[in-house]
């Protein structure tokens, strides 16, 4: 019977956990909580994105600053959630920092939308024609006396005036134009304004700047209504609201996307998605007193400034429902009724820096790094077991334990694998031989001086192993210190490396060892295969 | 086998023509930083890179030529775009960088975006009929001025709180002069590879940065080896002059300095010529790490112990002092 050793047990230990965290990989009928130990890999292997957002909290009180960040990654993890992301990774970095992974996510664009849109929600009634044009002619007297605020109208009024003017250029100055300069930019319609295609951008510009703000008269706004992406080269409406809020985003309790009926006969809903509100009980109440109040009057359902639609209130409306139309595609519907459902962020967001990477270059890079491992793998192997014959296949041996104990540990720890921490692995290959090297060299170098096999072993792992330690210590730094400052696959990179060099460690100091004592250098063998 | 028998080489008889050495490649890559200065990526710079690729969708029609990606990005808002061919002319892969000019600069907002329309409406040969999102974009970064600056203060920090760290640890072990030693050799080495990269115009990314801090771990380890060496020896032999001992440390270990170096720039290379375009320059710095960072251990840092231990105390007084404490 053999005596019981701590270095037996240790190896012991080694190669348990080893097996333990590796078998997912390996096989993969394993039940559940041993299966979702399995190794994770990083974004940059995968594919798919990260966004590292800056929340502004300068606009917030010291107070409500504090749980803004905290409130922000709640709703942005409800929108992911609602989204259908596998696997999202959404954490707070820093003090005003979320750091959001999203893996295998192809549509970034929707998906950066998704995360940053805010969606204020207001019903507000839209002025009856001869209530809007006193607001605009009282616009427009505004900006004639204005006009040099405004760089591209003064353009057009000095082109229109030259065209009325014809060939008298000196009258073009003290030329009357008739109507006012903004009002010449559409044409009345039934209900609400025409802008033709042409001037959109222009009208989109003046509504967004805040001079021109200043120039509606208090109690009025004007608003623009969605574009349709299906033709967005249409003409599009303009209406005048009046600015009081009737119904708001918090009145809201329930946003779903819906269809309508290939047969239905609103042309609005007819076989295109749309959103149906519900809202909450005060919510429906005010709806109700709107509705009968403004019977005949349209009201507008307007998100962040821009009006979705503007129905005809026929009757009073009990029951608080209402839609949403506005020539949705799906994807747009149902991003719009995630943000509607789960309010708005508390503090804007801005990304402040992006990665995404497509799939091919994550599997390439999964093809590449394995490619390079195995042939720097198998060079080493060769040298090892070349130079030194008998020797070098034990440390060969232990080295394919080593790799696979990297790749344990990694697991362990909920790490995940990242390009930069396959590199890792292959360079800890070419160093985990290190260790074993200077106790081989100082081995030979014992029994060169002439002493047996037992003794040589035992003199040349003493020495050397203080050699190791401190050797493998400084790197061990260099891994410690770019865990601290580095981040993403940088990290991944220094728990590679930091598992790397001390498993390599103990694989040269007690493992290798081991098997040196019990099966090679046994008893009062002459020769050792060096 | 055995590479290397019992060898005498006078590693420290030709230490003046090593420094020489040195001194001329320190030299070059000094003056290579400050004539080409440094190609910070965008890791650190902000910014936007984008790799796309533009094969053609169907057979026939001839890959897309760098000029012409150049020409319509300049033409659409994007003259300073830095445009590169990413594998072979043939696959029709580039990568193309805005970086921002100054620090307050932000070109990383909307770019993305406007990148991608460009190329979108420019060349449908390319693009129809597939998913930009999926197949054409490989992976684009975007980062913000704040964090590039950030960055590159971390990066700046970790490299020279990795160096003092290891003088402590160092000066812990052995002795003060030998930590300072071995510092000044991996200073030796950083600036070598940085050199070399500003001459070659290759990027500094936060790869890159992780190489240098690997080659110094990588440099150091190699360079203690020795002197653990020139320790053990200076106790075992105290009639031996300080230069004698050291060089017969540097030879007794010289095997397994060559050997090391050997399996990890196996390694190294093997991540260089199959570990693919995005390790290719993290690769190239770890092969030249090897080499400078051996180099340097074996001819540098030791010689440097002995030339300052000289001059510093008398002969006999520097073996005695270098022996006088640990274990």
């Amino acid at each position: 019977m053999k005596k019981f050793s701590w270095r037996g047990l240790s190896i012991i230990i080694f190669i348990c956990v080893t097996a333990f965290y590796l078998a997912p990989l390996a096989f993969p009928g394993l039940p559940e909580w041993w299966a979702k130990n399995k190794l994770k890999l990083g974004l940059d292997l995968r594919g798919g994105m990260q966004i590292l957002l800056e929340v502004d909290t300068s606009e917030l009180s010291v107070a409500d600053a504090r749980g803004a960040v905290d409130q922000n990654i709640k709703i942005i993890r409800e929108r992911i959630d609602q989204f259908g992301v596998a696997e999202p990774s959404i954490q707070k970095l820093g003090e005003d920092r979320i750091l959001v992974q999203l893996p295998g996510v192809s549509d970034f664009a929707a998906a950066e939308n998704l995360i940053k849109k805010t969606a204020m929600l207001e019903f507000k009634l839209v002025s009856p024609m001869d209530e809007a044009k006193r607001v605009l002619d009282a616009i427009d007297v505004n900006v004639d006396n204005n006009l040099s605020m405004f760089p591209a109208l003064l353009e057009l009024d000095k082109k229109d005036r030259k065209i009325l003017a014809g060939a008298d250029s000196v009258a073009a100055d003290t030329i009357k134009t008739g109507d006012g300069i903004f009002s010449s930019l559409f044409r009345p319609g039934d209900r609400e304004y025409e802008v033709q295609f042409d001037n959109v951008r222009l009208v989109q510009d003046l509504i967004a700047d805040s001079l021109f703000q200043a120039l509606v008269p208090a109690g009025w706004q004007i608003a623009l209504n969605k574009i349709d992406t299906q033709t967005p080269r249409a003409d599009r409406s303009l209406y005048v609201l009046s600015s009081a809020v009737e119904l708001s985003g918090a009145d809201l309790a329930k946003a779903k996307v819906e269809y309508g009926s290939a047969s239905s006969t609103d042309p609005r809903i007819a076989n295109k998605p749309y959103i149906s509100i519900e809202m909450k009980r005060d919510g429906a109440r005010k709806f109700e007193k709107v509705t009968a109040d403004n019977v005949g009057k349209s009201l507008a359902i307007v998100l962040d400034g821009v009006v979705y639609s503007a129905p005809n209130i026929q009757e009073r409306i009990s029951g608080g429902r209402a839609q949403i139309t506005g020539q949705f595609t799906s994807a747009e519907a149902n991003e719009l009724s995630i943000v509607l459902n789960t309010g708005n962020l508390i503090a804007p967001i801005k990304p402040a820096s992006t990665s995404i990477i497509g799939a091919t270059l994550g599997s390439d890079s999964i093809r590449s790094g394995s490619l390079a491992g195995i042939i720097g793998l198998i060079a080493v192997v060769f040298f090892m077991l070349i130079y030194y014959k008998l020797a070098g296949f034990i440390a060969d041996f232990v080295l394919v334990f080593n790799v696979g104990f990297i790749l344990a540990m990694l697991t362990a720890f909920g790490a995940t694998l990242t390009l930069p921490g396959i590199a890792g692995i292959i360079l800890t290959i070419g160093m985990a031989v290190d260790a074993n090297v200077l106790i081989f060299e100082r081995i030979r170098e014992e029994l060169d001086g002439g002493k047996t096999p037992r003794s040589a072993v035992d003199a040349g792992y003493k020495r050397a192993v203080i050699t190791v330690w401190d050797a493998n210590l400084t790197t061990l730094i260099a891994a410690a210190v770019l865990y601290q400052f580095g981040t993403g696959p940088i990290r991944g990179f220094a728990v590679t490396l930091a598992i790397g060099i001390i498993g390599s460690m103990f694989c040269a100091i007690v493992f290798v060892r081991s098997i040196f004592d019990n099966f090679v250098v046994t008893g009062t063998k002459k020769t050792l295969s060096i | 086998m055995r590479l290397l028998k019992t060898t005498h080489i006078n590693f420290v008889g030709i230490r003046k023509i090593t420094y020489a050495l040195s001194i001329i490649f320190i030299l070059a890559g000094i003056i290579g930083i400050a004539v080409n200065g440094l190609n910070w990526s965008i890791d650190f710079t902000s910014g936007v890179a984008a790799k796309v690729d533009l094969k053609p969708v169907v057979a026939g029609v001839a890959p897309l030529k760098i000029e012409n990606l150049r020409q319509v990005l300049k033409v659409n808002g994007y003259p300073e775009a830095e445009i590169q061919h990413v594998g072979e002319e043939s696959e029709a892969t580039f990568m193309i960088k805005t970086k921002s000019k100054t620090s307050t600069d932000d070109v990383s907002a909307d770019t993305k975006g406007q990148i991608i329309d460009v190329i979108n409406t420019n060349f449908p040969q390319y693009v129809e009929g597939r998913d930009i999102n999926r197949d054409v974009i490989q992976e684009i970064y975007e980062v913000g001025p704040r964090v590039g600056g950030e960055l590159r203060t971390n990066a700046f920090m970790a490299v020279i709180i990795a160096l003092i760290l290891m003088i402590i640890y160092i000066w812990f072990r052995f002795e003060l002069t030998f930590g300072l030693m071995a510092i000044l050799a991996l200073f030796h080495d950083v600036i070598i590879i940085v050199g070399i990269f500003a001459l070659t115009g290759k990027e500094i990314t936060i790869q890159i940065i992780a190489a240098l801090l690997t080659i110094v771990g990588y440099s150091i380890n190699d360079t203690i080896v020795i002197f653990d060496r020139i320790r053990e020896d200076l106790k075992i032999n105290h009639k031996e002059s300080m230069p004698v001992v050291v060089n017969h440390s540097i030879n007794t270990t010289l095997s397994r300095t060559v050997i090391t170096s050997v399996t990890t720039f196996f390694t190294a290379l093997a991540l260089y010529l199959f570990g693919g375009s995005v390790l290719h320059d993290f690769a190239f710095a770890m092969c030249l790490g090897i080499i400078f960072g051996t180099y340097s251990s074996i001819f540098v840092a030791s010689n440097l112990v002995i030339d300052i231990n000289q001059a510093t105390h008398k002969e006999k007084q520097a073996i005695q002092h270098l022996t006088r404490k640990k274990k």
